[in-house]
């Protein structure tokens, strides 16, 4: 029996000495199909969500163009009504579910070990399934669409419409299922940012140094724990409805329709929040670098990220004023939905005021960060115009809320992505984007979302119906629909400028070195692309500006990211407590592992066989996933989970 | 150039006790389930508020049986929680008849519901009240079912002598995630059986 060490003192060196490549044997993956199912390498599973999220983004891109070609005109029939249905509800899944949190995500999961200065995520291959349960679910719902089995009922799918009687086809069935399977993802991924950013800092790294955007998806996670489960449960229960016969929302049976409402939206309002406070802090990251100065504010901004969470959580019923609710419960939702503008407000305020006080180096990057905080505000006041009753009863189920909607996760979640994408796709792949063609993407884009999206605010104040799949002539509404598809279409080239740039550029782009911005965080302290264990060593942290202290001269004490602890006893990183980054344990990170991608295709039938009441698959699956499960938390004495002899 | 401020101690290496990140993962998956099981709660007193007593049975569902078959999950907990203390004092038997007890009586708990159910008349189709009492103590049921296969693992990881007075993570996790499922049968029991009695 090997001897299971269970104390050591970690030593210190310098990067100076050459062991990098005995760590590099250490944390690689395998080449070929093998490793590529059994990684469980952070920077790899974040590069995968985010092209697969592009590729639904793209998805949905193209579903929205079709729509935009049938609305341009009056009284058309490029498509039917069913499939008009079809094309809005599974655009809304696909951009709201399979895009805008996942990309997200990826960015999250590539960045976040680098950014605190650890080697990988707490949970290395809880992240692997996360990315393969998000794949899986993805195109488990998509599988309906294909078969003409797509949602039809809005992605927010009230009942009694999706109800069996009323939409006995599949369409449901994929849509309820899909989107249990899909909250295990975000569940789990969930789990694994919350553990990492209370446990994974270099030392040093206290409470008050965490790098800005790292709020917004702590707290994104926080949320996304407590409000998933409401959104599975009512997906779940309307499937039970469905297929056997009880009775949670059938008004014949005093089932309540309105149950529905309430357990979807305590969800997915929030969710609004988590799928835009991440992209806020990638905003409030990297504004600053090309300001030249740190993010004014940096306390305020952190406290407001949480505080709109919390606000979040008792807005919901803003969704609902239209359904003969009483007048007290309006009042409070109303009221609180006006009062997250504050916060909100405290975020644009410290960007203007970074700006102001900054020297801005205007690059495609800074345009898009800071484009946001003008569609930010503009998405901010249509959303306040909304947050009042009497208005909402006038504007709700017109092309209004359409256009906040999309001002919203267009403007705060789409522009600050890209605005990423330029940021770190040269430390991600080494090289730099092109900026001449990137001035061309943003100024395309930005004019096209701005010409198609701001004049449907006229179109939803003139009265027209959204989910209407064409509309009479002569009602005000043609030249601006006519408009709204121009931009759109002008959009979508713009979104492609930025997949040339992205194809060009990964072959020719220049060279990045390691902080090409001369950026401040410890991401940009390693090799660009960094290497599989992210630091020869440990750094070590002593401000919020690690690679800014010579010039501000705002700290007693220097980071030291050249000299720090070794930890190459296997794949190993340090584990510091929650709030003062002090040393705590050292983690032994498990090798890469097959458990996750068995455990996601078990599922995958497992739904499958749930979809056709195929029991025995069903059963079978849950076998698979019991089994890999086992597998998987065995204690391992390499892991330190088990005793060894000579212990205690 | 450098403050070299960091001089390291000796520090664990691994999960000892509750000091690694199984530990936490564990409290996230216990806040998520929490919720869960808040939102199952949450629909049946919106129900009961919307339709007052007209959506209860005539016959509310009887103590009888889940009065001693909560007493029964709760002394499985204890059970529990002594062959954890084992585990602490280095105590092997303590830990393996702890966790055996803890086992049997979960396994005695899930015998005896599953005769509640079979003796209730009406079903889940029968009305809003059955789709809930059997949606949310059929998803406690599936907690059960869950919470008795971890404990059968770490009783076979004990038996094989994985766990010692520090390295005995997997053991505190299991349990802790079994208390956790005991604790949300009270709060099932109580919406069931004695809130429809109070008012």
């Amino acid at each position: 029996m090997t001897l299971v060490e269970t104390e050591r003192r970690p030593e210190i060196a310098s990067t100076a000495t050459s062991y990098g490549r005995g760590l590099e044997q250490i944390w690689k993956t395998e080449p070929g199909i093998a490793g590529w199912i059994s990684t469980v390498d952070h920077k790899e599973i974040g590069h995968r969500y985010i092209v697969t999220s592009f590729v639904f983004l793209i998805l949905g891109g193209f579903e929205a163009l079709i729509m935009r070609l049938q609305l341009a005109r009056p009284e058309q029939h490029l498509l039917t009504p069913e499939q008009y249905n079809q094309l809005f509800s599974t655009h809304g899944m696909t951009m709201i579910f399979l895009y805008a949190l996942p990309i997200l995500s990826g960015f999250s999961n590539y960045l976040w070990p680098l950014i605190f200065g650890s080697r990988d995520m707490a949970f290395p291959r809880l992240n692997a399934l996360s990315y393969w349960v998000y794949l899986a679910s993805g195109i488990f719902m998509y599988a309906g669409f294909l078969i003409g089995a797509g949602p039809n009922d809005g992605w927010f799918n009230y009942v009694p419409y999706a109800e069996r009687p009323y939409n006995p086809g599949l369409n449901m069935d994929f849509y309820a299922l899909g989107m249990v399977f899909y909250g295990l993802s975000t569940t789990v991924g969930a789990a694994n940012f919350v553990v990492t950013f209370l446990r994974m800092r270099a030392p040093g790294m206290s409470i008050n140094r965490v790098p800005i955007m790292t709020w917004g998806t702590l707290t994104a996670s926080a949320a996304n724990l407590l409000v998933v489960p409401s959104v599975s449960l009512a997906f779940f229960m309307l499937w039970m409805d469905r297929q056997f016969s009880t009775h949670f929302f059938d008004v014949n049976q005093q089932g309540q329709p309105l149950l529905w409402q309430h357990l979807f939206w305590i969800f997915a309002h929030p969710w609004v929040y988590v799928v835009v406070l991440p992209a806020m802090g990638m905003v409030s990251e990297g504004l600053p670098v090309f300001c030249r100065r740190p993010l004014v504010g940096y306390t305020p901004v952190a406290l407001s990220t949480v505080a709109t969470m919390v606000l979040g959580f008792g807005v919901w019923v803003h969704h609902m004023f239209a359904t003969g609710l009483p007048n007290l419960a309006l009042s409070f939702f109303s009221s609180t939905s006006i009062m997250i503008s504050i916060p909100s407000a405290v975020a644009v305020f410290a960007w203007i005021a970074t700006i102001w006080l900054g020297r801005p180096v205007i690059t495609t990057a800074f345009l898009f960060f800071a484009s946001m905080i003008v569609l930010f505000v503009i998405g901010g006041v249509s959303g306040f115009m909304t947050g009042s009753v009497p208005v909402d009863w006038q504007l709700t189920d017109t092309y209004f809320i359409v256009a906040h909607i999309h001002y919203v996760l267009i403007g705060i979640n789409v522009f600050p992505v890209v605005g990423a994408v330029y940021f770190w796709f040269p430390k991600m792949t080494g090289r730099l984007l092109d900026e001449r063609l990137g001035k061309w993407n943003f100024w395309t884009m930005f004019i096209g979302f701005n010409l198609g999206f701001l004049p449907m605010h006229l179109t939803g104040l003139y009265g027209m119906p959204r989910r209407v799949y064409t509309y009479p002539a002569g009602m005000g509404w043609d030249t601006l629909n006519m408009v709204t598809s121009i931009g759109s279409l002008l959009f979508a080239i713009g979104v492609l400028l930025l997949l040339v740039n992205v194809v060009v550029s990964l072959r020719g782009g220049r060279i990045a070195g390691a902080n090409p911005w001369d950026a401040d965080t410890l991401e940009w302290s390693v090799s660009s692309p960094p290497p599989s264990y992210n630091f020869a060593v440990i750094p070590e942290v002593a401000s919020r500006h690690p690679l800014w202290e010579d010039r501000l001269g705002e700290a007693a004490n220097r980071s030291s990211v050249r000299q720090g602890l070794i930890l190459d006893h296997g794949r190993e990183t340090i584990v510091t407590t929650p709030l003062d980054g002090d040393l705590d344990l050292i983690a032994k990170m498990p090798e890469d592992s097959y458990s996750p991608f068995i455990l996601t295709v078990g599922a995958s039938a497992g739904f499958t066989g749930a979809l056709l009441h195929w029991w025995w698959l069903a059963g079978a699956s849950a076998a698979v996933v019991a089994g890999a499960l086992i597998a998987w938390l065995w204690p391992r004495r390499s892991l330190a989970q088990a005793a060894g002899a000579g212990d205690d | 150039m450098t403050d070299a401020a960091l001089a390291p101690e000796r520090l664990p290496v691994g999960a000892i006790e509750r000091r690694g990140l199984g530990w936490w993962g564990l409290l996230c998956l216990i806040a998520t389930e929490g919720a869960l099981f808040f939102y199952l709660l949450f629909s049946y007193f919106y129900f009961d508020v919307q339709m007052h007593r007209e959506w209860l049975p005539r016959e509310l569902p009887s103590l009888g049986l889940a009065l001693p078959n909560t007493a029964i999950l709760l002394l499985s907990s204890v059970a529990a929680w002594i062959g954890e203390r084992g585990v602490r004092r280095g105590a092997r038997w303590q830990l393996l008849l702890g966790l055996l007890g803890a086992l049997v009586l979960g396994a005695v708990f899930v015998s005896i519901q599953l005769m509640e159910w079979q003796s209730r008349a009406a079903s889940i189709r029968a009305s809003t009240y059955g789709s809930m009492y059997y949606t949310v103590t059929g998803f406690h049921m599936a907690h059960v079912v869950v919470g008795l296969a971890v404990l059968l693992m770490v009783l076979v990881w004990s038996a094989l002598g994985y766990f010692d007075r520090r390295r005995n993570a997997p053991v505190l996790i299991g349990n802790a995630y079994w208390h956790f499922v005991d604790a949300v049968w009270l709060a099932v029991f109580t919406t069931f059986y004695i809130t429809p009695r109070l008012w």
